[in-house]
């Protein structure tokens, strides 16, 4: 056991981190480290493990292997401390269907243990533009309209630490514009956020850190900005 | 991983080679050498066999409770492979025992099934553990098919004293029965040494059975990692890449 | 305790969404009461003598489908992942659910009783007594089904494995709930529903207790 860097400026930090999937490494000896206050762009083709490694974060999964530390908190030791601090965008909407979207957020807040009314949830949901249909339950919504949804929950969270798993998929250019004003005000606010995307350019602009994952492992980290799409290896540049 | 022995050692084959010896000599003099039974004549003499059968099967499953609050506690496969093992033999020794049951029965009170609360508590742990077997086929993540499985078999044996009592109260209403408990002296070294013989098989088995079971675990739990390749690091490497 | 309440009317509030299943269910358990009578011929005397079983052989097999749907809602967008993120204490998503499913079996059971009046001619004016056994054999089927179901809703043969985990174990639930039932309806001249009352509590305080312990490993990934 290393001794974890009693530095505050440390977000995240990751060694080794590995995870399999049946008979699959998901994410195989990732470790990488992000300083608080960072936007780190994860990026990666499709099944590169870009998920896996933001549900272990999120410790929604365990790792078979490594250590993670997330604001200073052990990923496997720790987890309501780690779940405390975090709020994840998962592909998955975390919704129930059958209800509508003001009574999935009521009960988020209730879990929470937030405040709330009506208009202060209304208001949220106005944010991500779906007020006018609050009160529809959420099987009759797009998927669009949950990933919305989704993100007023993540408006709710309010965590220092926010992961979003490809926030852009299904969402119409007012949604991109969404998001992207998410991320400006978390980045004002002085939160860290680690967002997996596969839009190198759009995501490079707002970025500041990023890694490639390939197949489950790390290979390229750097600044953001630097990152070219021969970087993501596998098709395409047809590499061996 | 740790536990997870495949050792090929000869331990098991030892230990069901004198299984087999002493189950044969106690089956033998249980058959042929000792007296009839006063009552019974020479239908009792399943006993031999039946008696030891219920001693082990009732061994096996209260094995799987504690083997299932150690995977649990512990998180190592290797309880898992046990549990596994133990509760497998444990439901083909109850099987057994289900039906050596019936075959007394009959001729003793004239039918295949009597819902004696011995026998019908067997039959539920039965159908309880194969339950526990079955999800076992149906869960692809180790570990969670570990920690399932172990919370089941816990469960289930919790219930056990449960289902004991309820069927006993059950049938009390209907009829009293008790089967000869009191065997005296001179039968009792055929039942010894048929139980020893049985408890050898079971052992036996157990161990081949684990060692199967960790050579599968093996497979599922460290399957070849991807090829390592070089971390290629951007212009300035502030994000900070492999220590 | 606060969270349980925080989960109980999350539970409640999505039983009161999804009513239209509810209803569905106590059709097929109506329909299961009907078959059985089928089976038995018609025989009022033999009809009266089982009502107790078939009863309770109804609300058993309805019993499943209900627990698995209580699951299908939080496994489908994984909803109950996104409430241990948040973070939501297991334990009182467990004690949440199982009271919820418990209040539904409850009231499927008080649905059946008609039924089964109707039917098999089994009428009893003992209905408060009538009402509590239900609500505690309803318990002793929700509080080790709630746990089986949140296993099996996330493997692939969830329809065949919650019956096939779920049944054995409650078979002390079905004995001791079908004798007090039947006692209630052709009387009981030796005193003896205390006694399978309290076999019943007695399953009921062990499996309350030991699943809400359990539920935790069961759900974590």
């Amino acid at each position: 056991m290393t001794t974890p860097s009693p530095s505050g400026d440390v977000a995240v930090e990751a060694h080794g981190l590995s995870r399999r999937y049946g008979r699959r490494w998901a994410l195989a000896d990732v470790s990488f480290q992000v300083g608080r206050g960072s936007i780190l762009m994860i990026t990666g083709r499709n099944g590169s493990g870009k998920s896996t490694l933001l549900r272990v974060l999120a410790t929604a999964i365990r790792p078979d292997h490594g250590q993670a530390r997330v604001l200073g908190h052990d990923v496997a030791a720790a987890r309501e401390e780690v779940r405390r601090c975090v709020s994840l965008l998962s592909h998955y909407s975390y919704n129930y269907e059958p209800l509508s979207a003001l009574d999935n957020l009521a009960i988020a807040a209730r879990f929470l243990g937030r405040a709330h009314s009506r208009e202060s949830l209304l208001g949220l949901l106005a944010e991500v533009a779906l007020a006018e249909r609050a009160d529809d339950p959420v099987s009759t919504y797009s998927a669009g309209m949950r990933k919305r949804l989704s993100l007023a929950r993540v408006l709710l969270q309010d965590a220092p630490l926010v992961m979003l798993d490809e926030p852009y998929a299904g969402l119409d250019p007012p949604g991109f514009r969404l998001v992207d004003g998410l991320l400006r005000r978390l980045a004002q606010r002085g939160s860290t956020v680690l967002m997996a995307t596969h839009l190198l350019e759009h995501g490079a602009s707002l970025c500041d850190q990023g890694i490639v994952l390939e197949g489950g492992r790390l290979t390229w980290s750097g600044p953001a900005a630097a990152l070219r799409p021969s970087d993501l290896g596998g098709s395409g540049a047809a590499t061996p | 991983m740790a536990g997870l022995s495949t050792s090929r050692s000869r331990t098991p084959f030892v230990l069901l080679g004198l299984a087999g010896t002493l189950l044969t000599w106690g089956s033998v003099w249980g058959l042929f050498f000792a007296p009839p039974e006063f009552h019974m004549g020479d239908v009792y003499r399943i006993l031999y066999i039946h008696v030891p059968t219920a001693w082990n099967a009732m061994l096996a499953f209260t094995a799987c409770f504690v083997l299932a609050v150690l995977s649990l506690a512990k998180g190592d496969f290797a309880w898992d492979a046990r549990l596994e093992a133990t509760m497998e033999v444990g439901v083909v020794l109850s099987l057994l025992l289900c039906l050596q049951g019936s075959i007394w029965a009959k001729p003793t009170w004239g039918v295949f099934w009597d819902w004696d609360p011995r026998l019908t508590t067997t039959a539920v742990m039965v159908s309880a553990f194969a339950g526990i077997l079955a999800l076992r086929r149906f869960v692809d993540d180790p570990v969670k098919r570990a920690t399932w499985s172990a919370v089941a078999a816990i469960v289930a044996s919790a219930d056990v004293p449960i289902v004991y009592f309820s069927v006993r109260w059950w049938n009390s209403l209907h009829q009293t029965q008790s089967s000869p408990e009191t065997v005296s002296v001179l039968f009792h070294w055929p039942l010894r040494i048929n139980a020893i013989g049985m408890l050898l098989l079971m052992l036996g088995l157990v161990m081949l059975k684990t060692r199967t079971v960790a050579l599968r675990l093996r497979q599922e739990l460290a399957p070849p990692l991807p090829q390592a390749q070089p971390a290629r690091l951007g212009a300035a490497a502030e994000a900070g890449g492999a220590p | 305790m606060k969270w349980i309440l925080v989960a109980l009317r999350k539970d409640l509030l999505l039983q009161w969404r999804t009513r239209a299943h509810v209803v569905a269910i106590l059709l097929f358990g109506a329909t299961a009461l009907l078959l059985f009578s089928f089976a038995v011929g018609p025989n009022s005397e033999a009809l009266l003598q089982f009502a107790a079983g078939f009863l309770w052989l109804g609300l058993m097999l309805s019993s499943t489908l209900a627990l698995a749907e209580s699951f299908q809602t939080e496994m489908e967008e994984r909803a109950l992942e996104g409430l241990l993120l948040l973070p939501a204490p297991a334990r009182a998503i467990y004690y949440g659910k199982a009271i919820g499913n418990w209040l539904q079996l409850t009231l499927l059971g008080v649905g059946l009783v008609p039924v089964m009046v109707v039917l098999y001619d089994a009428a009893t004016w003992r209905l408060p007594e009538l009402v509590g056994v239900l609500a505690l054999g309803a318990a002793g089927l929700s509080a080790p089904g709630t746990l089986y179901a949140a296993m099996t809703a996330q493997t692939r043969a969830r329809q065949t494995l919650l019956p096939l985990l779920l049944f054995p174990l409650v078979v002390p639930v079905l004995l001791s709930a079908v004798k007090a039932t039947s006692l209630l309806i052709l009387g009981d001249p030796m005193l003896q529903l205390r006694a399978w009352v309290g076999l019943l509590v007695a399953f009921d305080v062990i499996h309350w207790s030991l699943c809400g312990l359990l539920f935790e490993r069961v759900v974590e990934d």
